[in-house]
């Protein structure tokens, strides 16, 4: 009975605040992520020179350092130049900025495998060249990416339990306090892993639908 | 407020030594890890490409939770967790190895896995029809083939868990994250070390990338390009 009580009167509200507090991390980051993916990968392909060199840098760097390394640099690094962060903002700078470097990777590889001629035969019917990239261009590339962007989607419900690490207390950060003061590790992160399953098995449903909700009728049917 | 870049160097510079003794702990993480994933994850995927249905239910399963479960959470678990459940008394290192590896080996198996499918199915056949056993056709025809084409997807692992084995500092491994944050502990110069930290990375995935795409020129079967 004791452990009902337990369960009931101390888990479960933690473990209520922790998941709310993942997904406040998730989905800011998740959407800034795109945002940021899909600019930069556009800017990699059709950007100009100067831009694009800066684009390039900018994915080399954040796909390069360890996760972990760039919270620390946004939360206690900055520090030193006087910019404070809360650990949220340090927490949804950090996964928007990484997610958005791996985003345009896929962005970019959509974008160049749409054939050249569609660009020529827009310009060629009047439209400018951001208008042909806005309404030819990105709406298809973005569909070719989605399964690459899902990935990613996945892989931000994953690694948003590294906020812990810059203390913004979130699914696994409640785990661990309530773990270290009833010195219950093995029950707690358990619940804590179950739910981070649970997440990402949902997401994985909800994106494999995206891509048929999204795809056009009769053209490029989504693999299955 | 301190606004010097000279401080920062200075600290760079002499906690450099340090800080670059981390880069063996780092590597020997990565390649231990590595190393178990990859013979724990081809038994994986020959198991879940050959196996009955039971084994090929198991192994989804396998795959399933350890892709599913941050590596954070998995550190916490087996490190306080399980080692406490089983009164066991491990290092820290050792069980960053151990988790490191198990997560890697679910994401190799489907490497492995992708590679196996897409051998042509007649060589099966063929090797059956010469009068060899399933396990003699699968060890000497079907996996040096495999493990050819699984290179680059062994190459994107290896940068994951490069990348990942940064957060085998929340344990306690005198990595290169964990030296960085001490020497930075004591000139109070984060920006800086993380920085430097940073870099190490960046220098050790890309190396390995190179290393690994010459061993993929290396091994490749001369007249038999796929």
């Amino acid at each position: 009975m004791s452990e009902f009580l337990f369960l009931r009167n101390e888990v479960a509200p933690a473990m209520i605040r922790g998941v709310w507090m993942s997904i406040k991390l998730i989905v800011p980051s998740a959407v800034f992520g795109l945002v940021i993916g899909i600019i930069t990968g556009t800017l990699r392909v059709y950007g100009h020179a100067v831009l694009k060199s800066v684009a390039n840098i900018y994915v080399t760097l954040f796909r390069g350092f360890p996760l972990l390394v760039q919270l620390y640099l946004w939360y206690f690094g900055l520090a030193r130049f006087g910019i404070y962060f809360s650990p949220y903002t340090a927490a949804v700078i950090g996964f928007s900025l990484c997610s958005g470097a791996y985003h345009s990777e896929y962005i970019r590889g959509a974008l160049l495998s749409i054939k050249e001629g569609q660009m020529l035969g827009a310009q060629s019917l009047g439209f400018s060249k951001t208008q042909a990239l806005f309404s030819i261009i990105l709406p298809q590339a973005v569909r070719r990416a989605l399964p690459g962007c899902g990935n990613e989607l996945i892989y931000l419900i994953k690694y948003s339990s590294l906020a812990y690490m810059v203390t913004c207390i979130e699914l696994t950060g409640e785990a661990k306090i309530l773990a270290s003061l009833y010195f219950k590790y093995m029950e707690l992160f358990l619940i804590a892993g179950a739910i981070y399953l649970f997440l990402v098995s949902i997401a994985t449903w909800i994106l494999n639908h995206v891509e048929g909700w999204l795809a056009v009728p009769g053209f490029e049917p989504p693999r299955t | 407020m301190h606004f010097s870049i000279t401080a920062g160097l200075k600290a760079v510079i002499e906690g450099l030594p340090y800080i670059l003794g981390g880069v063996w702990v780092t590597l020997v993480v990565v390649v231990g890890a590595l190393f178990m994933g990859l013979v724990l994850g081809t038994l994986l995927s020959i198991a879940h490409v050959y196996g009955n249905r039971v084994l090929r239910g198991l192994t989804g399963l396998y795959v399933w939770f350890f892709r599913g479960v941050p590596l954070l959470v998995l550190l916490f678990l087996f490190y306080f967790g399980l080692l406490g459940a089983l009164h066991l008394d491990l290092s820290p290192f050792f069980v960053s190895i151990v988790v490191l590896g198990l997560i890697s080996s679910a994401y190799q198996s489907q490497i492995l896995r992708g590679a196996i499918l897409s051998i042509p199915e007649g060589q099966l056949k063929a090797a059956r029809a010469i009068g060899m056993s399933d396990t003699k056709a699968i060890t000497f025809i079907i996996l040096p083939q495999a493990f050819r084409l699984a290179i680059p997807g062994w190459s994107n692992e290896y940068t994951i868990i490069m990348k990942n084995s940064a957060v085998t500092y929340a344990l306690g491994v005198a990595e290169i994250m964990a030296r960085a944050n001490h020497v930075a502990a004591r000139t109070y110069q984060h920006f800086w070390l993380y920085l430097l930290a940073g870099f190490i990375f960046l220098i050790l995935t890309y190396a390995g990338t190179k290393l690994l795409g010459l061993l993929q020129k290396r091994v490749a079967i001369k007249g038999y390009a796929r």
